[in-house]
Formats: structure tokens, C-alpha cells, sequence
């Protein structure tokens, strides 16, 4: 009895050793070289991405959109051979739209490994999990935050981690007011905005600058607030101004409601709106002739006949059944993007490929061939999206 | 004055909802001295009643109604029986905490069955039309949420007026002590109180997803709180003051919104629960007398 226990403790050890001889990374003796090598090589050959997206909670339709259209971009580069002889393995993880959460889904993953992070989808939620993306050096991969100041630092410097595949706020509001001023031939609007979110006040404020600057005159300005299900009272008020066009920045929750609202109020006027419109709820909710001569801008159409937009809605279709929206093609960019960011930098090392995406140039994706500028933003066009019978339709393509 | 005509319109189809929420709140105050803050997820509740029996039976509006109704009405009763008896010699602080526990149990336990996301309320079930009446905009939804209104607040005070039942609700709200003397059973009209109360909030329920188009698990609290507002501004415990708090809250609301900004409408509402109960806490139909407050 006690020589086999003092064999086994020998054994113990020995097996101990092998294990701090092979976490030196130095091993080329035979026996358990076997066992290591496979160790080693099954995580060389996997490059982890985290996806950290909003699967339940307020923006939820926008977040398992993006996930899946970032798991139809993995599993596409996989079937083609995967990224320097690479495969990538997607860790998903719900951030439940808040952003505390958010933070500690990326805490979560950078100690599981990532070589990069998509998501979180909306601006709040990638600022909460910003910071910890920057201290653990991991590039973060924006597939729809919006917001002007989410990549870059308070000197209006870029936020060394952080990219986007979408376009910035400003940008967007400028387009719908070049767009409301030059294609609808507007004069009075009213601006009904999600007061309660930076997101809706930058794009009025955008909005606001560019279309008086064309000439136009903003009539009334008005807010509402997250979780408002009521707008007669504001609507009414806004229907005895009579403009001739309303500017809707919000997210779908609020607006559904709110343009049913409206036309039940019989206000007729053509209405506009930013990227949050974009959802099923919206046609869902107010029914397909209320829907008529709705306006917003997107990062792409379905209809688009890029054959690389034509190829991605007939995969997304065949995998998941229903049609891909823009967060859908949002999330497959991010995943080009980044596959394009490590195969420049040559290694999967997280702050060389945070070098080589900073120099992207022509890269094409599902929503348009951007370059990404000094201050990491995609530099493409804008899709103005109409609803005519309840289906989206591609209005215009508006380049930078 | 045709603005104001419409938005006084808007403001009674609203005020219709708090005023149904305003009554249960009031029954259940004007009983057992208790504010029953769980009362706002009793119609989440029966919103999702009424949903789930519209899109997976394809009930009719009315019958889903009715049985969102019959359901709330008999989790009323549980609620009260696991809840709030066990509590009823306790002091009232420790029955509002347990309320408020109760609001956030149905609220995170739908959350965890239903998921968070918001649901379209199926808008077959109710085809809306609009009128255009003298240059008013009248739709259907808000005539069928105004005369669904009236006629439960119609059967709810003949309950209590002209039937056995109501009178022994109003001797228990009177002297509890006296109403067992006098052979009343104090146990079942408080359990009867509950489920009129409840199923008037799953009806309350059952409009808000008529009239707004969506549903979703945290779709309670502020109507709950607002209706709560209702019914302290008409004098927490009397029937007719919930009814009229909650069209004048309603109207408010709405008149804020179309006059003032509509930020601040609901400052202004909850401005009103302060000042009332400063000034007049026990509302505009209620008697002086200190002891109820």
C-alpha cells in the first residue's frame, strides 16, 4: 500500500512537471508531445471572435439580427477556407440591452480569448463596453452605433479599439435633410423627436443645421420619451402647424405607435426617420397603408442589385428563412471587416489587427465599399428606404 | 377650438384606461386600507390574456375580454389570499413593501416566460376606422374604449349600490368590526373586491393593446402609477372620485402634451399627486374627516 501511494505521488509529480514544461511553450520531447500538439494546434487553428449583442431587452429584433448575420459571415469564410488557413469560432453573448451589461460581456470574452469583438449594436451599449475592450487592447467592431463621438476620444482623436462598419449620426441627419429638401421639395417640417435619447437629439440637431442651411424652416419642435405610448395630445398640436413633412428621429419601439398615431389623427404629411425605424414592428404595427410615404435612411435595401448584396439575401435566406435587414448586413460586414483586418495584419494578434484596420481602403461589403477614415468611420453611401404597401423599397442610393 | 374639441377627445379615450385602473386601486384602498401597487401588472397580465387567447384561440375582442377578465379576477383573489391575508393584522408599511413585491414578481416572472420584447397586440381582432366628424377625428377604438368604460363602471357601481354583495363591500369598508358582527363575512367580500377590482384592470389591460398596438411585460408601471395619481386626486377610496380623477388625468395629460410641452407631461401629473396631497389629501370628494389619510 504505502510504496503504491508513494508511486503514484511520483507519477503525480513527474505529470506536474510535464505541465510546466509545456506551459514554457518548449516541448519537443516525445510521449505526451502528442497530446500537447493537440492542445496547442486546436487553439491555433480557431480564431475566436466575440460577438456581444443585444438578444433580449428593448433593441432586442436589432441584436439577434446582427448576430446572425455575423454567423452567416463566419460560417461563409469557414466554408471558403477560413482566415490565414484559420477557421473562426464565434462566443456569443447577450448584453440584454443594457449597457453595464455590455461591459461585463466583454470583460467576459476578453478572458475567453477573443481576438476581436462585434457589437454591441446600439451607441450606448458600445460606449458601456468600450472601456474594457481598450484596456484589454481588443479591437471592437461597431455593426450599427450611430452616435459621432462612440470612436473617438474627447481631443477628437480616434478611440485607438474602436470601429464601424455604419455610418455616424451626422451623416445620416444631413442625408434626410438634403433628401426631404432636394427629392421631396419641403419647406415647413416639424421634428418629433425621442427626447430622452443622444442618438434621436444629434440627428434633429444634424437635421435642424442642414436644412436651414438650404433654406427650409423647422415649424415646431417637439419630444416624447422612451416608453410613451400616447402621442395624440403633441400630434394634434403638431397637425394645427400643418407641415409639410415630419421628422421622426426615435427607435421603432416609440414610433410604431406613433406614426399609427398620426395617421389616425389624419396627418397625411410624408414622415422621415433615421436607421432605428428598421424593423418588422414598424409595418406590423401600423399596417401597411399607414405605412405609405414613409421615409428613412439605411445602410442598405434588400433590393439592391449588387450581385454581393444578391448573394448575401439568397444565403441569409436559405439559413434563417426570413429576410435580412440592415442590422442583419451590418453584422456580416463587421465579420468581413475584421476577417479583411486580420488577413492585412498577417497574424491574429489583436493590436496588429487593430493597425491593419485602421488602413482599410476598397473594402467591399454588403452595404457599400467604404474606406475607413482617421477617425474610424467607414467613409459610403446612404440608402433612403420607402415603404409602398407595406414593403421596403430602395427609394435612392445617396453617396458621400 | 376644433384643436382643443379633438384633443379633449384624445384625453377621454386615455382617461377612460387610468379611470378603469383608478377603480381597482380605490376599491381595494377604500376596504382594506391598502395600496395595491401590483395592481398595474394585474392588467399587463391581462393585456397577455387577452393577447395569447386572440392570436392562439382567435377568440373574438369581447370574449377575450371577458376571459382575461375571469382570469385577473381569480388571480386577484390569489394574489390577495398568498400575499396580503397572511399580512392583515400586520402594520400597512409591511403589506405597501409586500404590494410592491408583488408588482415586481409579475412583472420579472412574465419577463421570464415571455421574454422582454414587445408584442404586436393582434390588430385583426379590432379592424379601426376613422370618422371624421365636423373636422374631429374620431375612430372607432375610441368609442368602443369610452362606451366599454362606461358600462363597466355602469355594472360596477350598480354591484355596489343595489346588490347584496356591494352593500356588504361598503359595511366592511365602513367598521370592518361591526360588518363581522353583523354576520358578513369579511373574508370573501375582500376576495370579491379584489377580482372586481383585477378584472377591471385586465379590461383596462385588454385597451391599452387595442388603442397603443403593443404589449410588453413592463407596459404596467406607468399607467399603474398615473391611474394611482387618478385615484387620489378624486379621493383614494371613493368610486366616483377614480372615475372622474382618472378622465381629468387623462385630459390633463393630454391638454399638457397639445398646450404646454409635452416633456413635461408627466411632471406635470405627478405635480398634481404633491399638490393635492398637500392641499386636499383626501381628494376632491372626499369628506374631511382625518382618519382616513
Amino acid at each position: 500500500m504505502r510504496i503504491s501511494k508513494k508511486v503514484s505521488l511520483v507519477v503525480l509529480m513527474m505529470f506536474m512537471l510535464s505541465i510546466l514544461a509545456i506551459g514554457c511553450g518548449d516541448t519537443s520531447s516525445t510521449g505526451d508531445g502528442e497530446k500537447d500538439k493537440a492542445g496547442v494546434s486546436d487553439k491555433a487553428d480557431v480564431i475566436k471572435v466575440g460577438i456581444n449583442a443585444e438578444l433580449t431587452g428593448a433593441v432586442a429584433s436589432y441584436g439577434t439580427n446582427a448576430r446572425d448575420g455575423a454567423l452567416l459571415a463566419i460560417e461563409h469564410i469557414n466554408a471558403e477556407g477560413g482566415v490565414l488557413g484559420q477557421e473562426l469560432k464565434a462566443i456569443v453573448r447577450d448584453c440584454k440591452s443594457i449597457p453595464d451589461e455590455a461591459m461585463s460581456v466583454s470583460a467576459s470574452l476578453a478572458d475567453e480569448g477573443i481576438v476581436a469583438q462585434i457589437g454591441p449594436l446600439t451607441s450606448g451599449n458600445v460606449a458601456g463596453s468600450t472601456p474594457m475592450v481598450m484596456e484589454n487592447q481588443i479591437p471592437l467592431i461597431a455593426p450599427a452605433a450611430t452616435a459621432d463621438d462612440i470612436t473617438l476620444e474627447r481631443d477628437g482623436s480616434a478611440k485607438d479599439f474602436i470601429f464601424r462598419v455604419c455610418y455616424s449620426d451626422s451623416f445620416q441627419g444631413k442625408i434626410m435633410a438634403d433628401f426631404a429638401a432636394d427629392n421631396l421639395g419641403v419647406k415647413n417640417v416639424a421634428i418629433y423627436k425621442d427626447a430622452s435619447s443622444d442618438y434621436a437629439q444629434g440627428l434633429a440637431d444634424y437635421f435642424t443645421e442642414t436644412f436651414t442651411a438650404k433654406g427650409g424652416k423647422i415649424i415646431i419642435e417637439e419630444g416624447f420619451v422612451k416608453g410613451d405610448r400616447d402621442f395624440r395630445g403633441t400630434l394634434t398640436k403638431i397637425r394645427g402647424a400643418d407641415p409639410d413633412f415630419i421628422y421622426i428621429p426615435g427607435y421603432y419601439e416609440e414610433v410604431a405607435p406613433l406614426i399609427k398615431q398620426a395617421r389616425e389623427l389624419g396627418i397625411k404629411a410624408p414622415l422621415g426617420g433615421p436607421d432605428g425605424w428598421d424593423s418588422p414592428d414598424l409595418v406590423g404595427v401600423v399596417g401597411a397603408d399607414n405605412l405609405n410615404e414613409t421615409y428613412f435612411t439605411n445602410h442598405y435595401s434588400i433590393e439592391d442589385e449588387n450581385p454581393k448584396v444578391i448573394d448575401f439575401v439568397e444565403r441569409y435566406r436559405e439559413k434563417y428563412n426570413k429576410d435580412p435587414d440592415a442590422f442583419a448586413a451590418l453584422g456580416y460586414d463587421a465579420v468581413l471587416l475584421l476577417a479583411r483586418g486580420i488577413e492585412d495584419a498577417g497574424e491574429v494578434d489583436p493590436v496588429k489587427i487593430q493597425q491593419a484596420l485602421e488602413k482599410v481602403t476598397n473594402f467591399e461589403g454588403v452595404t457599400g465599399t467604404m474606406d475607413i477614415d482617421k477617425q474610424h468611420n467607414p467613409v459610403k453611401g446612404v440608402v433612403i428606404i420607402e415603404s409602398i404597401d407595406g414593403k421596403q423599397t430602395m427609394n435612392t442610393r445617396i453617396q458621400p | 377650438m376644433l384643436e382643443l374639441m379633438q384633443q379633449i377627445i384624445n384625453g377621454l379615450s386615455l382617461g377612460a384606461i387610468y379611470a378603469l385602473i383608478a377603480l381597482g386601486y380605490t376599491m381595494v384602498y377604500g376596504i382594506i386600507k391598502l395600496i395595491n401597487f401590483a395592481h398595474g401588472e394585474v392588467m399587463m397580465v391581462g393585456a397577455y390574456v387577452g393577447f395569447f387567447s386572440i392570436s392562439v384561440f382567435g377568440s373574438h375582442i369581447i370574449v377575450a375580454m371577458i376571459f382575461a377578465m375571469l382570469a385577473c379576477g381569480i388571480l386577484g383573489v390569489i394574489i390577495e389570499k398568498i400575499a396580503y391575508r397572511p399580512l392583515r393584522g400586520a402594520t400597512r408599511i409591511a403589506a405597501l413593501i409586500t404590494a410592491i413585491g408583488v408588482s415586481l414578481f409579475l412583472q420579472y416572472t412574465t419577463v421570464f416566460f415571455l421574454t422582454p420584447q414587445q408584442r404586436i397586440f393582434p390588430q385583426a381582432a379590432f379592424t379601426s376606422q376613422e370618422y371624421i366628424i365636423a373636422g374631429l377625428s374620431i375612430s372607432n377604438k375610441d368609442i368602443f374604449i369610452f362606451i366599454c368604460a362606461v358600462t363597466l363602471m355602469t355594472i360596477l357601481q350598480y354591484i355596489i349600490r343595489r346588490t347584496k354583495t356591494g352593500k356588504a363591500m361598503r359595511a366592511v369598508s365602513l367598521d370592518r368590526d361591526a360588518a363581522v358582527l353583523m354576520g358578513i363575512s369579511v373574508d370573501r367580500t375582500i376576495s370579491i373586491t379584489f377580482a372586481i377590482g383585477s378584472s377591471l384592470a385586465a379590461a383596462a389591460g385588454i385597451m391599452v393593446g387595442i388603442y397603443y398596438s403593443t404589449i410588453n411585460p413592463l407596459m404596467g408601471i406607468i399607467p399603474g402609477l398615473k391611474a394611482f395619481v387618478a385615484a387620489v386626486l378624486g379621493g383614494i377610496g371613493i368610486v366616483p372620485g377614480a372615475m372622474v380623477g382618472g378622465f381629468l388625468i387623462g385630459i390633463l395629460e393630454t391638454l399638457v402634451s397639445g398646450y404646454g410641452n409635452s416633456l413635461y407631461r408627466d411632471a406635470v401629473v405627478f405635480g398634481v399627486l404633491i399638490v393635492i396631497l398637500l392641499v386636499k389629501p383626501t381628494g376632491m370628494f372626499g369628506k374631511n374627516d382625518s382618519e382616513k389619510v
